[in-house]
């Protein structure tokens, strides 16, 4: 039986009825059309899927919609605020750290996560930071000095 | 902005590179064209587009690996509500999607052949509803005796999977010069057996596709393709619709690696499904259909026997090489030949013989992964490379300088090689990473290791190898450029507004690209083989000149000048020696509009010259203009206790030309050393009787975040004479060395060779015993 769902998307509120099997991935992709949200394995393993659940990075292929009734989630759609890039995504770019751009909204929100918490991470921090964020194109050095580089100035 | 920290070697010897310093985008690491889209989640992927009305697609497989099918009933699935068509091979006429092969049904009729073949699809308002219908398929199977093991799929009475007598379905033989009298002529010989298990690309997005047939019986398809032009032709010929009734767009691309260059079931489903239906279809594969159902690199037995004199120099080679193509052929044929190919264009053979063959096993399909079979065939011939030089007591660098091809050779598979920055790549990575210092001396597990190689830019096909491009010029001064050229992610779209900029003389962001879309842009065969710098490049800088060669004819006029005086730059048009003299980019266009109603659209257009289509036979011909050549350096750390190997720090000199973009290409080199370093350390599919025991992201490990090592790219840059600007292909060169770099620094570590891929902590702890005591003490 369908549920009646809150949600609060990139400070937009949502309110869905919604079968309870279905993930948090599934209702942003398809029935809310914020497809920046990626599924690479459905499993939780690849990071794809990433989003921000009040601050903490998640694999919303994971999360049941209904389990996050009346909370708070940024997608990558909401991180630009006002036409201005978010200084992540600005240094993903300036570093050349995105090439196909399938990880890059996971990779980007899992950064944000990481520096919301601790400003200036070492290298080994960031690298640990990303682990569950897979990138088949880069070999993550120049995702690695975008953070890094993102962390000096912020 | 540009990159800070690229590390440059002006070419030597056989290098040179004569870089203008005039150059005002070219050479330049600008950011990527499509980056905002990208960081933003606004650029879209095949699977991110929905249409109205669309339905959902699944495809069911077969549960066996070699079986008879005896009856496919769909009754039950068609009665469910919401089922809106169920196709099975009865709906496709009987036609094969391997247009060079036939050896492939669209849907399985009679047979299957793998765990995993397609037998039917269906189309459902909904993932669950297309779900419960597959369950509701019943396929009535005879199993039939199934083989897995190559060699024993070669013997004359293993179980037959095409109507073959044999299930070798190719062999390939080359004969160049003598081998039996280099043989003894060599005062040493040498023989070796590697192996390498099953790898595949892992592109983090999945094969994805929307068809959309409408009343007027046009066909729009949005693929994640490597090149929309080619699933066109093939979508044509498997339904039958005449190629102008087909538009296929490529979105953007989540990572192809050589896995989305050809059409596979969930194309070719969609499209059938949505012609039954009349309504768009989605088929999105998930990730345990990408590992199973897809295509992988092939598996190699690689038997190599060589001749050499006291100094280390190769007189004669002899490679036997045995491929698990799996249950269909697909492109086994042209690896499998050029596996031989591989194995000469390093090290100059003057003797060669190579037998390879490709074999039918009931696994699954196996096609074009990046280099190739180029990086397993190098971990073979480069281990052992190493294995000669130990046994001479000749530095690993020193017996591949000696070895080296240069320029103005021709490899025993007719390549012939132009630019070549081999030498220099090898004594650039030796140099930075004191090899010679640290090699057979560094403390107990601690090891480096070096290995070569290289790849054509572009390999002439069977049929054609063109490209074209358009450039529009506005009176703004701006600029469309259209392209069927693919970018999967590699950065193509950037390097090729770049190409146009520089030829105009306009700045990048006066370029807007229109790319990969069958009905908007002229043909381009899209991104294969190391090609789209140099064959789409080239036709752009055509199409470039075209357009500016009409320009200046006006220009000519008005500022009474030669059009061979003049020259663009800066968005100005004006006279060589007096650039006060003229006018600006879009005055002149606006001035061709307005005064001679001239609307300028330049054409393109590249075909490789005086390159040979390969032969059928056993593939050699100079299918390339130019080749890019590498050297890596590997250093290790071995885990004695737990057999882990710790990969520290990668060196990689590469010659690919002139590079347009230089962090481009350091963003290829290092995503393939990542991908190399999977499938020496790391990556195995592994199937037991047919069955992929792990096709999940979990199980299958592809290197993280924590686990890539410091790496260290160097340019080593020529200039290609045949190159736009100079440049080569740069694609896959960068992979081709990486797993026998690290192999051999692990020699370097522990004292024992390993000869099969990958190297797990298993094999290295099962080799305990022999570890090198002297080091190990």
């Amino acid at each position: 039986m369908k549920q009646p769902v809150t949600l609060k998307i990139n400070d937009e509120p949502y309110e869905l009825t919604l079968d309870p099997r279905r993930t948090l991935l599934d209702v942003l992709r398809n029935d809310l059309g914020l497809t920046g949200t990626k599924e690479g394995c459905g499993e939780g393993v690849c990071g794809a899927c990433t989003v921000l659940l009040e601050g903490k990075a998640v694999n919303a292929c994971l999360i049941l919609a209904v389990e996050v009734n009346g909370r708070e989630i940024l997608t990558i759609e909401g991180l630009a605020k006002g036409g201005v890039l978010h200084p992540l995504q600005q240094s993903f770019i300036d570093h050349w750290a995105i090439q196909c751009g399938f990880c890059t909204p996971g990779m980007i929100l899992s950064a944000k996560a990481l520096l919301d918490k601790n400003p200036h991470p070492g290298e080994d921090e960031i690298r640990r930071a990303l682990a569950g964020n897979l990138c088949r194109c880069t070999g993550y050095a120049k995702i690695v000095k975008a953070v890094s580089k993102c962390s000096q100035v912020l | 902005m540009v990159l800070g920290g690229l590390r440059f070697l002006k070419g030597r010897g056989d290098s040179i590179l004569n870089k203008p310093e005039t150059y005002s985008v070219i050479g330049k690491s600008i950011p990527r064209v499509d980056g905002v889209a990208k960081a933003t989640g606004q650029a879209k992927f095949a699977g991110d587009i929905s249409l109205p009305g669309m339905l959902i697609g699944k495809v069911l497989r077969s549960k066996y690996a070699h079986a008879k099918i005896l009856h496919v009933d769909v009754s039950r699935a068609r009665k469910i509500k919401g089922v809106k068509a169920v196709i099975t091979g009865e709906d496709t006429a009987g036609k094969t999607w391997d247009l060079l092969n036939r050896d492939v049904l669209l849907l399985a009729m009679d047979k299957v052949r793998y765990l995993g073949d397609e037998i039917a699809a269906v189309a459902a308002v909904d993932e669950d509803t297309a779900n419960e219908a597959l369950e509701l398929i019943e396929v009535d199977y005879e199993v039939l005796p199934a083989v897995f093991d190559p060699i024993e799929a070669m013997k004359p009475g293993a179980p037959r999977i095409h109507d073959l007598p044999l299930n070798i379905l190719k062999k390939v033989l080359v004969n160049h010069g003598d081998v039996e009298k280099g043989f003894e002529a060599s005062d040493h010989i040498f023989e070796d057996k590697f192996a390498t298990r099953s790898v595949i690309h892992a592109s983090i997005e999945a094969h994805a596709c929307v068809a959309s047939y409408d009343s007027s019986k046009k066909l729009t398809v949005w693929a994640s393709t490597q090149g929309p032009f080619g699933r066109r032709n093939q979508l044509s010929l498997t339904l039958d619709i005449p190629t102008n009734n087909i538009r296929v767009i490529k979105p953007h691309v989540g990572g192809g690696f050589g896995g989305k260059n050809e059409m596979l079931a969930n194309d070719f489903c969609a499209a059938l499904l949505s012609m039954k239906t009349g309504r768009p279809v989605k088929i999105v594969y998930d990730r345990e259909e990408e590992f199973i159902c897809t295509r992988r690199r092939h598996p190699l037995i690689i038997h190599i026997k060589t001749g050499v004199k006291k100094d280390g120099t190769i007189v004669a080679k002899q490679c036997k090489l045995i491929a698990d193509s799996g249950a269909y052929a697909n492109r086994s044929p042209r690896i499998v030949a050029m596996c031989g190919a591989w194995m000469t264009l390093q090290y100059r053979i003057p003797n060669w013989r190579y037998e390879g063959y490709a074999v039918y096993t009931n696994n699954s399909v196996t096609g074009a992964q990046r280099g190739w079979a180029a990086p397993t065939v190098r971990f073979a011939d480069d281990s052992q490379m190493d294995i000669i030089a130990t046994a001479l007591g000749i530095d690993p660098v020193e017996i591949r300088l000696k070895n080296a091809v240069r320029r103005g050779d021709t490899t025993p598979n007719r390549f012939k090689i132009t630019s070549c920055g081999l030498s220099d790549c090898i004594k650039a990575v030796a140099e930075r990473t004191k090899f010679k210092e640290k090699w057979g001396k560094l403390p107990p597990y601690r090891g480096i290791g070096i290995a070569c190689g290289a790849y054509p830019s572009g390999m002439r096909d069977l049929s054609q190898d063109a490209a074209s491009a358009v450039v529009q010029l506005f009176e703004d001064g701006t600029v469309n450029l259209l392209t069927g050229a693919s970018d999967i992610g590699q950065g193509s779209d950037t390097v090729l507004c770049q190409i146009a900029a520089e030829e105009l003389g306009l700045g990048l962001e006066d370029i807007r690209i229109t790319a990969a879309d069958t009905d908007l842009v002229p043909f381009d065969l899209g991104t294969y083989a190391s090609r789209v710098t140099f064959f789409s490049g080239n036709a752009i800088r055509a199409a470039a000149q075209d357009a500016k060669r009409q320009l200046f004819e006006v220009v000519s006029e008005l500022l009474e000048a030669n059009v061979e005086d003049l020259q663009s730059r800066d968005r100005w048009i004006s006279v060589k020696g007096s650039p006060e003299k003229g006018m600006s980019f879009a005055e002149a266009v606006k001035a061709a509009l307005y005064k001679k109603g001239l609307i300028i659209i330049g054409r393109g257009y590249y075909h490789a010259p005086d390159v040979e289509p390969p032969s059928l036979e056993d593939g050699r011909a100079n299918i390339s203009l130019a080749h890019s050549f590498a050297a890596q350096v590997a250093e290790v750390e071995v885990d004695p206790l737990t057999g882990q190997v710790k990969v520290l720090k990668v060196t990689a000199a590469h010659d690919c030309g002139h590079a347009i973009n230089p962090a481009g290409v350091e963003g290829q080199i290092e995503g393939s050393i990542s991908q190399g370093l999977g499938q020496c350390l790391l990556e195995e599919l592994v199937i037991s009787e047919g069955k992929m025991l792990n096709p999940s992201f979990l199980m299958y490990k592809i290197p993280l975040a924590s686990n890539m090592p410091l790496m260290d790219p160097i340019l080593v840059e020529t200039e290609e004479a045949e190159g736009p600007f100079g440049a080569k292909g740069v694609g896959e060169s960068t992979q081709v060395p990486t797993a026998a770099a690290i192999a051999n620094a692990i020699y370097d570590a522990i004292g024992v060779r390993m000869r099969e891929l990958p190297i797990t902590p298993l094999m290295i702890l099962s080799q305990k015993r022999v570890l090198n005591k002297e080091k190990a003490l």
